[in-house]
């Protein structure tokens, strides 16, 4: 069985293994399974020189938490002297010159990054099937999405690949492949982790998280991670808590709020039953569950679906064929670059966001789509800020169904926005959120696929969320169960 | 809600991206359905709501001013697809 | 029928800071091409903006200045645009809520006249690149050492009514900033750039006719060309009976004349929304006291004390406030002369400007001090040197020969007072001279100044000159 970050780190220092055997071993693991397409990079040299130098600081008996633990970046992270991609034909050849932060902070700590994760282009997506670099498998079946845009990252941590994966979540691109891959996903409050370096889609929306077995893992990863980075002026100047320590805290007497809103129409009627079900788990350790409405939730989706591509259009206006990735072969004026650049450079549904973005923003629209989405917004989190006057926590299911067939969706954009529905909100009022294990949803086919329960707390409460999850996969196995490779 | 082809083509003008005629409809049509589910937020109550630009009600942290960054035109120029005398280059504009 | 020109300034400003405005690259000029182009001023993937505090504090100087409206809470905005020297493909300012607003800056005419111009606001933003159309011959070249350097944009209302009203306009504020220490004002480098926005109506009309912007104006000489050829051209087209086209123009110097920019045909749509990745400016008052404490005593109200303080005349006061170093060398003069200011801007105004000029210096550079210049100017006044002879002693001082005192003990041009030696020379003139002597006894009073002369130069012009006088005045009559 995969062990998680706790059971490696208890090895390495009881030297029953290295770094670098850890190491071989994940990216032997990667090989065998390339038939998941979870990687776009796999980097040998740049993974053994790290566990060298976790091997040497293991020795010397002063390691940090996650010295040697082997791991993967989303291909979102600028990587120095690595190919960084976003899955994207722009940057199929783009090396960058200086690192994340994430990428700082991990490699600080000697953690050992195995390569590069392959994603839906630019992060948009709910299925990696928007990659360059082609669709990732799910790990349960074959024939199904990963779910997106951490899809190589989900995939990898869930066959066993690597105890765990960075990720990025701007709508719940971290959560909802957590949810369709069984693993645990962390998106941490908006401004705790630094975006320096991290590929903008979003801005006011983009954070860095973490995928990985559990909460307790999740933890220690989000301790290497947050801090306040004055590289980034949304970054939080303000400590972050022992996340480690504060696993211990139980749910007793907690109150969690169950959304109505996210048992509502278009949620499978399995995955429903599947959450309630967890929640009575929770339950039985002490919590209160209390039914609440977040009433403009059914805002949520159009909200997103202005302010995301709105700031994405302006994001990726920079990738001009001028100064970096992608230009098209012998451009014959400056229109012509840029046009055919950024047509061969991107792909459809990067080109629809930034079309919609583009309208939205642009003059006689602005007000009624961005400003009204922005005023949308407002409402939106203030009835999360209202809820949190009643409760702890937030808790509904991740998805609204089980991982859906490749190829399933990729006509409609519209049935592929749906996939978002109960994670969007949580993006734009800069909640942490986490996706946990719930269950298995037995569907027609007879394969069981995994079913995600999302946590919600209000902002910088991470440790009250990862307590909550933590005690649950105490309580329960679903987390421990693995995909038949 | 549709939207009609010169609006199309204006938008992808600004977003400086290609459209030819054969795939112009159904970018139309797309483009009008996402238009069609974001402008549910027309039938909102949402007149007087102060909008939200930041996650947080955070102010602008300010760096003090000093010159903490190299230059590094080498490693910087070695990503561009086309650079001449130091200098970035691309087909000529007329000024 | 006439016409009345209706014109606004749009002034670029360099806010004098040491890096850029959201990047730690160096904002010197003359470095190698691209040498001062950051991770952030290239736009690379991942990288973001981090707001430069001296910016922020020069734009608020202004606005204090100006007497303006400083907005405690402001917004940076995303300006989106497709060009090559703009490389994250939006410019970062600031639209709906600037930084200053409602400002007013008096502005005095060559005539004399004062007039009041509105500044309707002033915003932070970044520059751009900068393209090299000339340098290749199928490509532009592109440099961003230039790109995100910090620039205030200080908008007027259209309330400049001639070419020399917005000129003088901009005289104004080109000293007012620097005046300050916000922006060098070096027009040739760019650090001081100026559009203009120019229409025609007919007098008395209410509504303003279609203007036109013309750009890249870069002398306060061709501002002014320029505001007139457009502002004939203008009246020509509307008595031709054409309609103004509101559009980009460029002044051509050589030729004298506006011409449309190409490559601006499309409707522009700047998108503009508040920049996700920079939250509000949050300007607190205690800011703002901070900022008005160090604030200098303003040009105009240094001028206002030299006329009303110091007695000096307006022609003198408003010169020696065309620039602070100036005023402030004076005020250095005059602290070591008391009562003595009209004296002391002569100097300044007079001699040590002319050795300025010859040698093109900046008053910064002078090579006389204004403890030393004053030096001089004590010994005249103490009688040691006649006027005459001081001039000669300053340009000794202005060669590097030493200060007064040394110069005219070394040379020995302590002026003559003794009356001994003063009479001697004045009978050996008279002596010199019989028939001018009879002359001027027979009543020819302009001969005084001859034998005076004579004396003087017998002197080596050390001679006391009232001595001289009052001697051959004596002598008129016979003995």
């Amino acid at each position: 069985m995969a062990s998680g970050i706790a059971q490696l780190a208890q090895d390495l220092r009881a030297r029953k293994t290295t770094a670098t055997e850890l190491a071989l071993a994940a990216l032997a693991r990667a090989r065998a399974r390339a038939d998941l397409n979870a990687f776009i990079t796999l980097d040998e040299n740049a993974a053994l020189a790290v566990a060298q130098r976790a091997d040497a600081a293991l020795a010397a008996g002063k390691a940090p938490a996650l010295a040697g633990i082997p791991f993967v970046h989303k291909d979102i992270f600028c990587t120095k002297g690595i190919r960084t991609t976003c899955a994207s034909r722009m940057l199929e050849n783009f090396v960058p010159p200086y690192d994340a932060a994430v990428v700082e902070k991990l490699s600080a700590g000697n953690a050992v990054p195995i390569g590069k994760a392959n994603m839906d282009e630019f992060a948009m997506g709910s299925s990696n099937e928007n990659s360059h670099f082609g669709v990732v498998r799910n790990p349960w079946d074959a024939t199904r999405v990963p779910g997106g845009s951490s899809g190589g990252s989900a995939a990898a941590v869930a066959s066993g690949i690597v105890p765990f994966a960075t990720g990025t979540d701007t709508g719940g691109s971290v959560r909802q492949p957590a949810a369709f891959c069984g693993i645990t996903g962390l998106k941490p409050t908006y401004g705790r982790v630094s975006r320096y370096g991290m590929i903008a889609y979003a801005s006011s929306l983009d954070c860095a998280g973490v995928l990985a077995r559990s909460a307790a893992d999740c933890a220690q990863v989000l301790a290497a991670l947050a801090g306040h980075d004055v590289r980034d002026a949304t970054s939080v100047d303000r400590m972050a808590d022992d996340y480690v320590a504060a696993l211990s805290t139980t749910p007793q007497g907690i109150k969690i709020g169950v959304v109505r809103e996210y048992f509502g129409a278009g949620v499978d009627t399995g995955v429903a039953a599947v959450v309630r079900t967890a929640l009575r788990e929770l339950e039985k350790l002490g919590a209160i569950l209390v039914d609440i409405s977040l009433a403009h939730a059914p805002l949520a989706i159009p909200a997103y679906y202005v302010i995301a591509p709105a700031e994405a259009s302006s994001n990726l206006a920079r990738y001009d064929g001028v100064r970096y990735g992608h230009r098209c072969a012998d451009p014959q004026s400056l229109e012509d670059l840029y046009t055919r650049s950024r047509g061969e450079g991107f792909g459809a549904e990067v080109k629809r966001r930034i079309l919609v973005g583009t309208y939205a923003l642009s003059a006689g629209y602005y007000d009624a789509y961005y400003l009204r989405a922005q005023r949308a917004r407002r409402l939106i989190a203030n009835d999360f800020s209202e809820a949190f006057t009643q409760v702890d926590l937030i808790a509904g299911p991740t998805a609204p169904t089980v991982a859906f067939r490749l190829g399933e969706k990729t006509s409609d954009p519209l049935a592929m926005y749906a996939a978002d529905v109960n994670t969007v909100a949580v993006n734009l009022a800069g909640l942490p959120a986490i996706s946990i294990p719930a269950g298995f949803s037995p569907i027609q086919s007879g394969v069981k696929l995994p079913v995600g329960l999302q946590l919600i707390a209000p902002a910088f409460a991470e440790s009250r969320l990862l307590a909550a999850a933590h005690h649950f996969q105490l309580a329960t196995d679903w987390h421990l169960r693995e995909p038949s490779a | 809600m549709s939207i009609d082809a010169a609006t199309v083509a204006r938008i992808a003008w600004l977003a400086r991206l290609p459209l030819d005629a054969q795939t112009l409809p159904q970018t139309a049509s797309e483009l009008a359905r996402v238009l069609d589910l974001v402008g549910q937020l027309a039938a909102a109550p949402l007149d007087g709501v102060e909008p939200m630009a930041h996650p947080h009600a955070q102010a602008l942290a300010w760096r003090a001013d000093g010159v903490i960054e190299s230059g590094r035109a080498d490693a910087l120029l070695a990503l561009a697809p086309d650079t001449r005398a130091g200098l970035y280059a691309v087909p000529r504009v007329i000024g | 029928m006439t016409w009345q020109p209706v014109i606004g300034l749009e002034i670029h400003a360099q806010l004098s800071t040491a890096s850029k405005l959201f990047s730690g690259a160096s904002t010197a000029h003359g470095a190698e091409p691209n040498a001062q182009a950051s991770l952030v001023d290239v736009a690379m993937p991942g990288t973001l903006p981090v707001p430069n505090r001296a910016a922020l504090d020069k734009a608020i100087v202004f606005g204090l200045a100006v007497n303006a409206t400083i907005a405690r809470h402001s917004v940076f905005a995303r300006k989106n645009y497709f060009y090559p020297d703009l490389p994250k493909g939006y410019q970062i300012s600031q639209y709906e809520l600037p930084i200053v607003s409602a400002g007013a800056l008096a502005v005095r005419l060559e005539n004399g006249r004062v007039i009041d111009v509105e500044i309707q606001r002033a915003h932070l933003e970044e520059d751009a690149g900068k393209s090299l159309h000339d340098v290749f011959h199928a490509a532009t070249g592109l440099d961003f050492n230039r790109a995100g350097v910090p620039l205030l944009e200080i908008v007027s209302a259209p309330v400049l009514h001639s070419a020399q009203e917005a000129v003088a306009y901009l005289r104004t504020v080109h000293t007012l900033v620097r005046w300050l220490g916000i922006c060098d004002g070096n027009m040739a480098e760019g650090s001081f750039r100026c559009d203009a926005n120019v229409s025609v109506r007919r007098v008395g009309a209410e509504k303003l006719g279609t203007r036109t912007e013309i750009k890249n104006v870069n002398s306060f000489r061709f501002v002014e060309k320029a505001i007139e050829y457009e502002i004939e051209r203008q009246i020509r087209a509307l008595e031709n009976g054409e309609t103004i086209v509101q559009e980009t123009r460029l002044y051509d110097a050589a030729a004298h004349r506006t011409l449309p920019m190409r490559g601006k045909e499309d409707a522009d749509d700047y998108r503009y929304f508040p920049d996700p990745d920079l939250p509000p400016l949050a300007v607190s008052d205690a800011d703002i006291a901070a900022v008005h404490a160090a604030l200098p005593e303003l040009p105009d109200a240094r001028r206002k004390r030299y006329i009303e303080g110091l007695g000096l005349p307006d022609s003198d006061a408003t010169q020696l406030c065309a620039d602070k170093a100036t005023a402030d060398y004076f005020e250095a003069m005059l602290g070591a002369l008391p009562g003595q200011a009209k004296t002391c801007a002569n100097w300044v105004l007079g001699e040590l400007a002319a050795a300025l000029n010859a040698e093109n210096l900046a008053i910064e550079s002078a090579r006389v001090s204004a403890s030393s210049l004053a030096g001089l100017v004590a010994r005249i006044a103490d009688g040691t040197i006649s006027g005459r002879i001081s001039k000669d002693v300053f340009a000794a001082m202005w060669a590097g020969k030493g200060d007064a005192d040394a110069i005219i003990g070394a040379r020995g041009l302590q002026q003559i007072s003794d009356t001994g030696a003063l009479a001697a020379a004045v009978d050996a003139v008279i002596a010199e001279f019989p028939k001018q002597l009879a002359d001027y006894r027979a009543g020819n009073e302009k001969l005084l100044q001859f034998f005076v002369g004579q004396a003087m130069k017998r002197l080596r012009g050390q001679g006391n000159p009232e001595q001289l006088n009052a001697l051959l005045r004596d002598k008129r009559r016979s003995d």
